[in-house]
């Protein structure tokens, strides 16, 4: 009996070992283990058996079922993995073909620099004011230090739309309308962007409508040099770590003195190239410390407060960014150039 | 302005300074430089000749064969073609080897059988400007004054040897607008010494008073007029030196006459008129304001009519001039002139200005005048043409000047208080130095104290305040060795205001869902303005346009951002590029209940605009085109974001331009913030595009809503049931209106509403529909039962049953 059931494991393990699927397992699992198989049938005919034999006889055969069990379990365990692997590898896919597109805009490069400015100020303390594009000849001119007839106003033709009110030509109306408010007490520290309009024929370089991005500051104790100090971080967080500012005097009728920034070129770093026009620098930046006039005008007692105000375009610093050589690109929408700003 | 270097050269010592130093230095303490030119050009090899023979060529009638000395040797043989070359004549001459501009080289060539040894020049081959080069040399070569050295160097006579700097002067520094004013600020920016000319005259006995009288009616429109006589004036061409520096500074020789003023005019900054004595038509100057409609004939031999606003200088009955604009032809200076009458004036900038405005008559005499000349400069600028008359044109200057008002003012006095000045510049500037600046610029000052009081010199009209004095201070001490400090002072928080964080969030969301930012144009045609805006013709009749309009195009302000976005769609679809779908946020105008002088309203709006495929992929067969529901889906989202979404209603409308079914207005609250539709097919044809869905929404109205705060509500603690329902209703029942009917029948328990299926067509009877509702009950407290749902689910059935006329189906 002993020898019977050492043979029946002998032949079910080599019959596991062959089995190449599940079924045919199956088939070994009920052959062997099965309530009609030899096992079974070897345990019922054990009462044959002198009876100080039987517990040993029990023990044998259930010890040789448990070898096929296991057996049988783990050989099974072998050929599911195998059937998920073959179904798995039909399953492959071409990891090259394109994914699924998902829908993504952009801003326009010209928001992108300039939220990039506003946050670089609102950093600094700055606060965001804005104004009407349609602006009264006395904000857009009066209150800036320009009275009627005067010369300067030849610099900027304007859109007027009545005697009195015309298309801005500058955000700076919103400095005086914001200082206003403030009705003579300081700090007033704002930046200002906005959409102006002049009156000159669209091309190239040239464009009726484009954008304005002002700051001001208005405090008792301040002085020409917070100006170029703060211009130069300004200078550096746009453009780089390295870059240096130069004042140079000019005018503007709402400042006193007046100067034109220029930044130390970031393409050649000042040694001259196309972009600087060999001179190493760009101009990037109209500023000067606030005419008093204007703070006069505005309400703010000249001789207790003083300020500086600055005034750039963005259109020209996306330019000079990106690269971008006209003007117009700006304004005709053109799907292929706006998609090209995902990462400003 | 056009500054010639060896002009300067004679005010200035400029020893070691060369003109690129001296752009560069001028500029950095501003006057800016825009450009260099080099007046030679590369010109080598031009030297004085002189004609000694000239015969006509034996094989062509039109070449003339000269014999040309140019130096020591023989004289060489030239073939030259213009028709004024002849014997005597002192030239220029390009001899073999020399280079002309655009190096062009001379060499040796045979002209119909004859050698030529060179080229006899006229100005233009030597680079100079066709519109420049005097009358009388304009089809042929230029001949030169008698007294130029045979062999010598011929662009140092013609002044070629020269650069110019072209300034670009901001308008406050009308001071620099004269060779005088640009020697001051060379000689203060480069510590040099300063000789200015000193007009020296020998005038006869007779007195300009016995020839002429003047009267200025009102001095606050002329505060200075003078006039002096000049007889015995001969009439021809100016001298080489003057035509050449005329030439340089852009302006063309006419005759001696006008070129002495016009020379006077680069020189002091001082406009002058010469009128012809003989023909002014009485022996009195008046001075005073025309009479309406009057009229002269200026020199350009246009009628001009006056006003009452414009100055005028008559012959004590008729206007000869207009005062600082234009003289009149009657008395304009001839070939037969022999008697000046020469005037040199102040009037007031702004009553100039307004007549050239007027007039459209800009001159290089009314820009001074308007921008401010030195009134201290006026009496000796007459003296310096007065001289020049002498000097040039044989002219007998007659003792005195015949003047009105005073002829010298004295100087405003601004103070500046070295203490300020470092306080506004941040900077440490030693009173010793602060002295040694106002020495630089040639101001006389008096110093007390802290206190500069400085006499401002008249030709700097641009400094009147404390504050101009700093500037001029701080631009000669040097900026670059201003500090960079930052403020000082209270720190500020800045930030964006809510209505700015939200557009932020705004374009976010729709950057985020695919849409890009576009940026159009405000000013837009009549048409487009008319089109879109939804606004009934009684409520914005007016169109807001500008008083001069460069061109329809850019005529009227937009009332509405659509029709620009259709333009970015025209634009792109015709370019193929299809599948279009941006926004703008921007401005539109309305006038202020149709009165067009009270400041128009600004509105803050929200624009999109979608045509062509929303989604595309290909390979895996998935094409998804813009329809309305995908444009809804982007503003019910943006509604979320907002946090205004249950709060907003679309409300189906009929509107001029879009398509009559497919079109809503959006409601928040009840009240109309914007449109939702399809562009009208009809429309669509017109702009050439394809179908197009728009929206557009009053940004302003939604920012300013109050939204509730973010507060969290539990999780679910217990399940939820849902119960679906399929109704069949009449077609014209909208199914967000019984959506709606069933939220509210629902009560506490109805948590949910959804709608998954709709069904038209077949299988329905005529004029109904099938829409399918999901409905989720909840209650926060405990399980919900079967029968506690079944109480409120009938409750619903039986409302939207009669409320709606709808019946269960299947
Ligand atoms: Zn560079």
């Amino acid at each position: 009996m002993q020898e019977r059931l050492m043979t029946l494991q002998e032949e079910a393990v080599e019959k596991i070992e062959h089995a190449s699927s599940l079924k045919e397992l199956q088939d070994i699992r009920v052959e062997y283990l099965g309530k009609k198989g030899p096992i079974t049938e070897v345990l019922r005919g054990m009462g044959k058996l002198p009876a100080e034999e039987r517990p040993k006889m029990g023990q044998l055969a259930n010890e040789v079922r448990e070898v096929i069990t296991t057996k049988v379990d783990s050989k099974q365990e072998k050929l599911e993995r195998e059937e998920l692997d073959r179904q798995l590898s039909n399953e492959t896919i071409d990891v090259t073909l394109p994914g699924r597109p998902i829908r993504q805009g952009n801003a326009h490069p010209l928001t992108a620099v300039i939220e990039e400015i506003e946050d670089l100020f609102i950093g600094m303390g700055f606060s965001i004011a804005e104004g009407p594009e349609v602006e009264t000849d006395y904000y857009n001119f009066e209150a800036l230090n320009l009275p009627k007839n005067h010369p300067a106003r030849d610099m900027q033709d304007s859109f007027f739309i009545t005697e009195d009110l015309l298309l801005r030509t500058q955000t700076s109306p919103v400095q005086a309308r914001t200082m206003e408010k403030h009705e003579g007490k300081g700090p007033v520290k704002i930046i200002s962007p906005g959409k102006v309009y002049r009156r000159d024929t669209d091309d190239a370089t040239h464009s009726h409508q484009f954008m304005q991005i002002e700051g001001l500051l208005v405090d008792k104790n301040i002085r020409m040099s917070d100006l170029k100090g703060t211009l130069t971080l300004f200078a550096q967080k746009l453009f780089g770590e390295e870059r240096e500012i130069r004042l140079r005097p000019s005018f503007f009728p709402f400042t006193e003195p007046s100067v034109e920034v220029d930044v130390s070129c970031f393409k050649c770093n000042g040694s001259g190239c196309s972009i600087c026009k060999r001179t190493g620098w760009i101009e990037i930046l109209g500023a000067g410390m606030v005419h008093p006039n204007v703070l006069e005008m505005a309400g703010f007692n000249s001789k207790e407060y003083k300020g500086f105000a600055f005034g750039m375009g963005p259109e020209r610093i996306a330019m000079l960014k990106f690269g971008i050589d006209d003007i117009r690109h700006f304004y005709a929408n053109d799907l292929r150039f706006l998609e090209q700003f995902k990462r400003a | 302005m056009l500054v010639s270097y060896n002009w300067l050269k004679e005010y200035v010592d400029l020893d070691g300074i060369q003109p690129d130093e001296l752009a560069d230095r001028i500029t950095k303490s501003g006057i800016e430089v825009e450009g260099i030119e080099s007046l030679s050009q590369g010109i080598s090899g031009v030297v004085v000749g002189h004609v000694e023979k000239c015969e006509q060529h034996p094989n062509a009638d039109k070449l003339n064969v000269c014999q040309v000395k140019i130096g020591e040797g023989e004289p060489v043989q030239i073939i030259c073609g213009a028709p004024n070359v002849g014997t005597g004549q002192k030239v220029p001459v390009a001899t073999v080897g020399a280079v002309l501009p655009g190096n062009f080289k001379i060499k040796k060539a045979k002209l119909r059988g004859e050698i030529s040894n060179g080229m006899i020049c006229s100005l233009e081959e030597l680079g100079v400007d066709v519109k420049m080069v005097p009358k009388e040399f304009a089809d042929g070569i230029y001949v030169m004054q008698e007294d130029a050295e045979v062999g010598k160097n011929a662009l140092s006579y013609l002044n070629l040897d020269d650069h110019i700097l072209e300034l670009g002067l901001t308008p406050n520094r009308a001071d620099c607008l004269n060779m005088i004013g640009v020697a001051y600020e060379t000689a203060a920016v480069f510590e040099r010494k300063l000789t200015l000319p000193k007009p020296s005259l020998n005038e006869s006995d007779e007195s300009a008073s016995d020839y002429i009288s003047v009267k200025v009616d009102d001095f606050g429109d002329n505060p200075y007029y003078g006039a002096k006589v000049i007889r015995n004036i001969k009439v021809g061409p100016s001298p080489e030196w003057m035509q050449s520096r005329l030439i340089s500074a852009g302006i063309r020789p006419i005759n001696n006459v006008v070129d002495i003023t016009n020379y006077v005019l680069l020189e002091y900054g001082q406009p002058l008129h010469a009128f012809d004595y003989d023909q002014f038509g009485s022996k009195e100057v008046l001075i005073r304001r025309a009479e309406a409609g009057e009229k002269v004939m200026t020199l350009d031999e246009e009628m001009r009519k006056l006003e009452p606003h414009h100055l005028v200088i008559t012959n004590g009955t008729k206007p000869v001039a207009v005062a600082g604009v234009m003289g009149g032809a009657d008395s304009e200076v001839s070939d037969e002139t022999t008697t000046i009458l020469l005037e040199a004036a102040y009037f007031k900038p702004s009553i100039v200005r307004q007549a050239s405005k007027d007039l459209g008559l800009r001159s290089e005499s009314s820009t001074r005048f308007e921008k401010g000349i030195d009134r201290n400069r006026v009496y000796e600028s007459a003296n310096r043409a007065a001289e020049l008359m002498a000097e040039i044109a044989g002219g007998e200057v007659l003792e005195g000047i015949v003047e009105a008002g005073p002829r010298f003012v004295d100087p405003e006095k601004v103070i500046v208080r070295g203490e300020r000045a470092n306080k506004v510049l941040g900077t440490n500037i030693e009173t010793k130095e602060i002295h040694e600046i106002l020495e630089r610029l040639g101001f006389s000052y008096e110093h007390e104290n802290d206190e500069f009081t400085v006499e401002v010199p008249a030709r700097r009209t641009d400094i009147t305040l404390e504050e101009d004095l700093i500037e001029e201070i701080g631009r000669i001490y040097g900026y670059d060795k201003i500090p960079a400090t930052l403020p000082e002072g209270a720190t500020t928080t800045g930030g964006l205001t809510p209505s700015q964080m939200k557009r932020r969030k705004v374009r976010r969301y729709l950057e985020s869902v695919g849409l890009y930012q576009a940026l159009t144009y405000s000013l837009t045609t009549k048409k487009k303005a008319n089109a879109y805006h939804g606004l009934a013709t009684e409520e914005e009749p007016a169109f807001i346009s500008v008083s001069m309009p460069m061109s329809e195009e850019r005529a009227v302000l937009r009332r509405t951002i659509l029709p620009q976005l259709l333009e970015v769609i025209q634009y792109n679809q015709n370019r193929q590029l299809n599948d279009v779908a941006v926004y703008e946020i921007g401005s539109t105008y309305l006038t202020d209940e149709g009165n067009l002088a009270k400041h128009p309203n600004e509105h803050q709006k929200l624009a999109a605009i979608f045509s062509g495929l929303w989604h595309f992929h290909p390979w895996q067969q998935e094409k998804k085109p813009v329809d309305f529901y995908v444009v809804k889906g982007v503003l019910d989202g943006l509604f979320k974001k907002l946090g205004v979404s249950g709060r907003i209603e679309y409300q189906q409308v009929k509107r001029e331009g879009f398509h009559p079914g497919r079109t809503a207005i959006v409601l928040l609250d009840g009240k109309q913030i914007g449109v939702i539709g399809q562009l009208h097919p009809a429309d669509q044809k017109e702009w050439d595009i394809k179908e197009t869905y728009l929206f557009e929404l009053d940004l302003d109205i939604v920012f300013d809503t109050d939204v509730e705060p973010v507060v969290y509500s539990a999780l679910p603690r217990y399940p939820s049931i849902s119960r679906d329902i399929a109704l069949i209703l009449d077609q014209d029942v909208s199914a967000g209106e019984v959506q709606s009917g069933i939220k509210a029948a629902g009560g506490e328990l109805l948590k949910e509403v959804s709608i998954f299926d709709l069904y038209e067509g077949e299988h329905m009877d005529e004029g109904k529909k099938s829409v399918a509702y999901s409905l989720t009950y909840y209650n926060p407290e405990k399980t919900l039962t079967d029968e506690d749902v079944e109480k409120v689910h009938s409750k619903v059935l039986s409302y939207v049953k009669e409320k709606f006329n709808a019946t269960m189906r299947g």
